[in-house]
C-alpha cells in the first residue's frame, strides 16, 4: 500500500489492544458513560472536545423530547426483512425490549431507528467500498414506536462483521445501529447493539471505548428463546436505559394529559 | 429492571446517511414561507477541517416562546412541531429552515437546543445556538462564561434574519458544549 510521508502506518491489532488495555486501567472506575477521547479509534483524536462539558440546569426547550406518532411512522417499517422484491439474504431474527428512563419509568410511544449492514457486512451506502456483496432485497434501515409500556420490536436480518481501516486488520463486531428518544430532549441516545458471545469484541475500539464491564455488557443482547418463533426467526432481547429525566414525574402525568 | 446501568452511547459512524436524514427534516417550514429564517453553519475539527459527516439535530421554541409538543416531525404536514435534523454536507456545512424562536420566559435569552454526533465522535454532544440580542447580556448562563467561551454560542445574523454559526469539536475556539445533571448519576 503507498505512504505518504505524512501517513504513519497502520498500527496492529496488538498495540491497539495494548492502548485499550492502559486506557481503561487509567480511568476512574464507574465512569458507565462511553469516553470521548479513545485514541485507540483514530478518528476521535480531532473530535472530542478537550474541554470539560459544562453542567447546566435544562431549560423548557431541553425538557420536551420531540414527539413521534401514527402519523410518523408506518408499522410496516419495523420489518427490515420486508422487500417487494424478495426475501433478504441472512439469519431473520426477531430484535425486541424495553426503553425504559433512568429512573426506571418505560419510555412510551416513542421513536426508535434502526439501521445496519446486511449479512456480509455490506451497508447500502455510497462510501462503504467492503467487497462483499450487495443484497437487492435488503436496505437495512427500519423504524418504530415503543408502546404503551415501553416495548419495541424489529423483524430483521443479523447482520455480518465488517473491516474498516482503524488498524491493521481491523473487524466491527456484528453490530445493529439504534437511534432512541426519551421524554426529554436531554435523554437523546444513539448506540449500537451487539452480539452475545462474539470474540471481535474484545479487539473492537468502539465497543472498548466504553471503559466499565457492566457498562459494556448493557449493549449486549441476550439470546431469547421465547423470542425466537418456530420455524421462521431466531430472537434476541436487548433492553436501553436512557439517562434520568428532569422534570418530576407529576409534571409529566400533566403534560400527557 | 434488574439494574439500572445507563445505557452507554456510540459513535453514529460512517453510514447513517441512507437511514436518519430524511426529505424535510431540515425544514422545521418550508422554505421561502412567512417568518422563515435559515440557520446555518460549518461544523470543524480540531486542525480546523470541515467534518462531512456529522449530523445536527435542533429542538425549539415558536417565535411566541412556546415549545411544541406535536406529532409529525418526520411526515411534515405544515405543523410546526420546533424539531429538525440535518447531516452535514461533503464540506460540512448544515443548514436549517425554521423560524427564529422567542425566550420561552422573561430573564432568559432564546436558543436553539442542539444534539451533534459524528463519526469518530463517541457518544453525542449538546450545546445551544443562541440568537444576538440584548437579552444575552442578562442572560444566567451566558453570564457564567468568560468571553470567548460565550462568543462559541452565539449566532451572527445577517439582514434578511438567517443566522450563522460554526460549531467547533475541539480546540482553541472550540464550542461549549453540555452536560445536564442527570447524565452524571453514576
Ligand atoms: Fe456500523
Amino acid at each position: 500500500m503507498a505512504m505518504t510521508a505524512t501517513t504513519p502506518p497502520l498500527a496492529s491489532q496488538a498495540s491497539i489492544s495494548e492502548e485499550i488495555e492502559r486506557i481503561q486501567h487509567e480511568t476512574k472506575p464507574g465512569q458507565t458513560s462511553t469516553r470521548l477521547d479513545f485514541s485507540p479509534y483514530r478518528s476521535t483524536l480531532l473530535r472530542h472536545p478537550v474541554k470539560e462539558l459544562r453542567t447546566l440546569d435544562p431549560e423548557e426547550v431541553e425538557l420536551y423530547a420531540p414527539v413521534f406518532g401514527h402519523s410518523d411512522v408506518d408499522p410496516t417499517e419495523a420489518d427490515l426483512t420486508l422487500h417487494p422484491g424478495g426475501e433478504p439474504i441472512g439469519e431473520r431474527m426477531v430484535v425486541t425490549g424495553r426503553v425504559v428512563d433512568g429512573d426506571g419509568r418505560p419510555v412510551r410511544r416513542q421513536l426508535v431507528e434502526l439501521w445496519q449492514a446486511n449479512a456480509a457486512g455490506r451497508y447500502v451506502h455510497k462510501r462503504d467500498d467492503h467487497p462483499a456483496p450487495l443484497d437487492p432485497h435488503f436496505h437495512g434501515a427500519g423504524r418504530c414506536l415503543t408502546d404503551d409500556d415501553g416495548w419495541y420490536r424489529f423483524t430483521t436480518i443479523k447482520p455480518g462483521p465488517y473491516p474498516w481501516r482503524n488498524h491493521h486488520n481491523a473487524w466491527r463486531p456484528a453490530h445493529l445501529h439504534f437511534s432512541l428518544f426519551g421524554r426529554e430532549f436531554t435523554q437523546r441516545l444513539v448506540t449500537q447493539m451487539y452480539f452475545p458471545g462474539d470474540p471481535l469484541l474484545a479487539l473492537d475500539p468502539i465497543y472498548q471505548a466504553i471503559t466499565e464491564q457492566a457498562a459494556r455488557d448493557r449493549l449486549v443482547a441476550a439470546y431469547d428463546h421465547d423470542t425466537s418463533q418456530h420455524e421462521w426467526a431466531t430472537g434476541y432481547r436487548w433492553d436501553v436505559v436512557l439517562t434520568g429525566a428532569h422534570a418530576t414525574p407529576l409534571e409529566r402525568e400533566d403534560s400527557d394529559a | 429492571m434488574r439494574d439500572l446501568v445507563t445505557t452507554a452511547g456510540q459513535t453514529v459512524g460512517p453510514f447513517f446517511h441512507y437511514a436518519l436524514p430524511y426529505d424535510g427534516g431540515p425544514h422545521l417550514v418550508p422554505p421561502g414561507s412567512a417568518g422563515a429564517i435559515r440557520l446555518a453553519g460549518t461544523v470543524y475539527d480540531g486542525a480546523g477541517a470541515p467534518v462531512p459527516d456529522a449530523m445536527l439535530e435542533i429542538r425549539q421554541a415558536d417565535a411566541a416562546g412556546r415549545v411544541p409538543v406535536v406529532e409529525g416531525s418526520l411526515r411534515r404536514d405544515g405543523v410546526f412541531t420546533g424539531w429538525g435534523r440535518a447531516a452535514t454536507d461533503a464540506v460540512g456545512r448544515y443548514a436549517f429552515t425554521t423560524v427564529a424562536p422567542a425566550p420561552t420566559r422573561p430573564g432568559v435569552a432564546a436558543y436553539f437546543a442542539v444534539t451533534l454526533f459524528a463519526r469518530g465522535l463517541l457518544d453525542r454532544l449538546f450545546t445551544r445556538i443562541y440568537l444576538p440580542g440584548p437579552e444575552l447580556s442578562d442572560d444566567p448562563f451566558l453570564r457564567s462564561l468568560p468571553d470567548d467561551r460565550r462568543r462559541t454560542l452565539v449566532a451572527e445574523r445577517d439582514v434578511d434574519g438567517n443566522l450563522r454559526l460554526d460549531l467547533r469539536l475541539q480546540g482553541e475556539q472550540e464550542t461549549v458544549f453540555l452536560a445536564f445533571p442527570r447524565h452524571r448519576d453514576r
